[in-house]
C-alpha cells in the first residue's frame, strides 16, 4: 500500500450548506473528522464515495486521481475501492449476513463460492460465523456493526471510512466495540478514516483529529492539541473535556499513580474517567468544604475565549478548568502560579473502557 | 381496537352495509348450477373467453412490467418539469369511465388514428377489434395500478442502501438486480398482482376499443354480459370463475392491503 488520501473538495447543496475541506491521510495512520451533527461529515463522505459531485476539488488516493474538477476526471464510486462502515450500517435487509459480505467480492467478480469462501474467512475472524444465515434484522446492533465491518473489509479497499461506527450502540456493547475497532483498524494497511461527533471515539482511535464546523476544517492535530489547545468554542466545549484512562475499584478510579474518588462504588475495572472543565473549581488556597478531590498544582496556560476562560494545570493529573472572566480576575492567578483545585466526587464522569 | 359493543344504531347501519356487499355473493352462489358446472365451464365460448382473458391479463401485466416499472422509475427518482402533471395523467385511467379510455384509444390506435395509420403503414399491425388491441385496452386501464405501487415503494425506499452497494463495487444493474429490486419486491409483486386483477376484470375499454368478438377479444367479462342476454348458467358460472380469482388476489395481498392485525 503506497501513498495515503490527499483531499479537496468544495460541495455546494442545492440548499445552500456549504463544505470546503482539505485532508491529507497516511497511510497505516488514522484520522478523525470530529464534528456537531450538521456539520457536514454525511457530505463529506457522499463526496468522497462519488455519491455526491465535488464544485471544486481534487480526490487522489494512493496516487489514483478518483476527483479532478478541474480536469474532468470523475471516477464512478463502484471504481473507487473505499471501504465504508455507513452510521446505521445499511446491512441489505434482504440477504443473509453471509451474502452481505460476500457482496462486494461477487460484485467485484468473484464466482460464488470463491466470494463465500472469503466471507466465511472473514465472518470467523470477526467471530461472526454462527451468524452467516442469519438475516440483519436478527442481529443484535454490535453484531451489525461488525458485520458491518466485514463487508467492508472483505473487498480489501484501499481506504477504511468509518462513519459514526459506535454512535448506534448501547454504553457497553460501544466499549467492547472500540477495542474490536481499534484492533481492526490498526491492521489495516491503508489511511483510515473515522467520522464521529464523540470526542472520546476520536481521542481513544486516531492519530490525527480533524475539527469539521459549519462545513469547515476549524482545526488540525493530534488528540492532545485539541484536548489541550481547543481553538474553538466547539472544540473547546466538547472535545476539550478532560478524560483520562484509568481503573476504578471501590469508589476510587487509579489515574497513573493518582487516585481519584468518585461517587459510583460499583466501577470496576478499566474505565474512562470524564471531568467536564467547567465542574473544575479553582482556588488561591487550600479549600474547605467536602469535595473529596483537592490537590495543589500549578497553572501551565490560560487561554481567554471572551466569555470564558481555560486553565490548564500541571500534574498530578493535567486537568483543564473553565471559568469566568471575572473569576480568573478574582482568582489574579497566572501561569506559573500555585493553585488549588477541586473537584466533587459526582463530577467524575465513569464509563467502562 | 376496543372491545366494547358498539351502539345499536351503528351496529345496525354496519351490518346492512356488510349485507350489501355479501348478499350479491350468495345471490351468485345460489344461482349456481352446481350440478352441470362442469359441463357449462367446458363450453367453447366459456373455454375461448377464459383463455383471452388469460392471455390479455397477462399481456397488460408484462406490458406494466416494462413500461409501468421504468415510468414509475423516473417518477420516484427524476425531477423534471412537469412530474406532477404527468403523474397525474399517467392516474387518470384509475378514475376515468373505462369507455372513455376505449374510445380515446379507437381515436389514437384506430386505422384512421393519428398513431395507428402510420403504424399500420409501417407494420401492417391492426390493433383495434384484434387480441393486440385488447392487450392495449386493459393495459390502459390497468397500468397505473403498478406505477403507484412501485412508485410509492421507490420513494420509501432509503436510497443510501443502492450508494452502499455501488460502493462495494456493484455495477448499476448489480444494484438494481440484487439490492434494489430485492428490496421493493414485495411491492411488485403486489402491483403486479393489482394490475393483472384489474385487466382480467377490464370491460368498458376493451368493447369500445378491441369489440366483442368471440374467439379473438370476447374476454370473459365481455361473454358474461353476453351469456346474460341468452344462456345464464354460462354467465353465472364465468362470474363465479371471476369472483374466485379476484379473491384469491386478495387473499394473497392480505397482508399488504388489509387484515395487518
Amino acid at each position: 500500500m503506497s501513498g495515503g488520501l490527499d483531499a479537496r473538495i468544495t460541495v455546494l447543496h442545492p440548499g445552500g450548506f456549504h463544505l470546503d475541506a482539505e485532508l491529507r491521510l497516511e497511510s497505516g495512520h488514522t484520522v478523525a473528522v470530529l464534528g456537531p451533527n450538521g456539520a457536514g461529515k454525511s457530505t463529506l463522505i457522499a463526496a468522497l464515495a462519488g455519491l455526491l459531485p465535488l464544485h471544486e476539488g481534487r480526490v487522489a488516493l494512493g496516487g489514483r486521481v478518483l476527483d479532478d474538477t478541474e480536469l474532468g476526471v470523475w471516477v464512478p464510486p463502484e471504481e473507487r475501492r473505499l471501504g465504508i462502515v455507513h452510521q446505521d450500517y445499511l446491512l441489505f435487509p434482504t440477504m443473509s449476513v453471509l451474502d452481505n459480505v460476500a457482496f462486494g467480492l461477487r460484485a467485484r467478480g468473484r464466482a460464488r463460492s470463491a466470494a463465500n469462501r472469503g466471507a466465511r474467512d472473514l465472518l470467523a475472524q470477526l467471530d461472526l460465523l454462527q451468524f452467516a444465515g442469519r438475516r440483519p434484522a436478527d442481529l443484535s446492533g454490535g453484531q451489525a456493526q461488525r458485520v458491518a465491518l466485514a463487508r467492508a473489509l472483505a473487498t480489501e479497499p484501499d481506504m477504511l471510512l468509518l462513519d459514526e461506527p459506535l454512535a448506534a450502540l448501547d454504553v457497553t456493547t460501544r466499549a467492547r466495540l472500540r477495542h474490536v475497532l481499534a484492533d481492526r483498524l490498526a491492521e489495516f494497511p491503508g489511511p483510515r478514516m473515522l467520522i464521529t461527533h464523540d470526542p472520546a471515539e476520536a481521542f481513544l482511535l486516531a492519530d490525527q483529529i480533524y475539527v469539521l464546523e459549519d462545513g469547515a476544517i476549524t482545526q488540525v492535530g493530534s488528540p492532545d492539541d485539541i484536548r489541550l489547545r481547543p481553538r474553538t468554542s466547539y472544540a473547546a466545549d466538547l472535545a476539550g473535556a478532560n478524560l483520562l484512562v484509568g481503573v476504578a475499584s471501590a469508589g476510587e478510579v487509579l489515574v497513573g499513580s493518582h487516585r481519584l474518588t468518585i461517587a459510583d462504588t460499583s466501577a470496576q475495572g478499566p474505565v474512562l474517567a470524564t471531568i467536564h472543565p467547567r465542574a473544575i473549581s479553582l482556588h488561591v488556597v487550600e479549600p474547605g468544604g467536602s469535595p473529596r478531590n483537592a490537590w495543589a498544582t500549578s497553572v501551565t496556560r490560560i487561554e481567554n475565549y471572551g466569555d470564558r476562560v481555560r486553565v490548564q494545570t500541571a500534574g498530578p493529573l493535567e486537568l483543564t478548568a473553565e471559568i469566568t472572566p471575572p473569576a480568573l480576575h478574582a482568582l489574579g492567578i497566572a501561569v506559573g502560579d500555585r493553585i488549588w483545585l477541586s473537584i466533587k466526587a459526582t463530577e467524575v464522569g465513569v464509563s467502562a473502557d | 381496537m376496543t372491545r366494547r359493543r358498539p351502539p345499536f344504531v351503528l351496529a345496525f347501519l354496519a351490518c346492512v352495509g356488510a349485507a350489501f356487499f355479501v348478499a350479491p355473493l350468495l345471490g351468485l352462489v345460489a344461482r349456481t348450477p352446481w350440478s352441470d358446472l362442469g359441463e357449462v365451464l367446458g363450453r367453447e365460448v366459456v373455454g375461448d373467453a377464459l383463455r383471452l382473458s388469460l392471455v390479455t391479463s397477462l399481456g397488460a401485466t408484462i406490458v406494466a412490467l416494462f413500461l409501468g416499472l421504468p415510468l414509475a422509475w423516473v417518477l420516484a427518482r427524476f425531477e423534471f418539469r412537469g412530474r406532477a402533471l404527468l403523474r397525474g395523467l399517467v392516474l387518470l385511467p384509475l378514475v376515468l369511465p373505462p369507455v372513455v379510455g376505449g374510445a380515446a384509444l379507437l381515436f389514437t390506435f384506430g386505422r384512421r388514428g393519428a398513431l395507428g395509420g402510420p403504424l399500420e403503414d409501417l407494420t401492417g399491425l391492426v390493433l383495434p377489434f384484434s387480441i393486440w388491441g385488447a392487450i392495449l385496452a386493459a393495459s390502459f386501464v390497468a397500468m397505473p395500478f403498478l406505477v403507484i405501487t412501485v412508485e410509492g415503494a421507490l420513494r420509501n425506499l432509503d436510497q443510501r442502501y443502492e450508494g452502499a452497494a455501488a460502493s462495494l463495487g456493484a455495477s448499476r444493474w448489480t444494484v438494481l438486480r440484487r439490492v434494489t429490486l430485492p428490496m421493493i419486491g414485495p411491492s411488485l409483486v403486489s402491483g403486479l398482482l393489482l394490475t393483472w386483477a384489474r385487466a382480467l376484470g377490464e370491460f368498458g375499454a376493451t368493447i369500445t376499443f378491441a369489440g366483442n368478438l368471440p374467439g379473438r377479444t370476447q374476454t370473459l367479462p365481455l361473454a358474461v354480459f353476453v351469456a346474460m342476454e341468452g344462456d345464464r348458467d354460462a354467465a353465472v358460472a364465468m362470474s363465479l370463475l371471476l369472483v374466485l380469482v379476484s379473491l384469491a388476489v386478495l387473499v394473497t395481498l392480505r397482508n399488504r392491503w388489509w387484515g395487518a392485525r
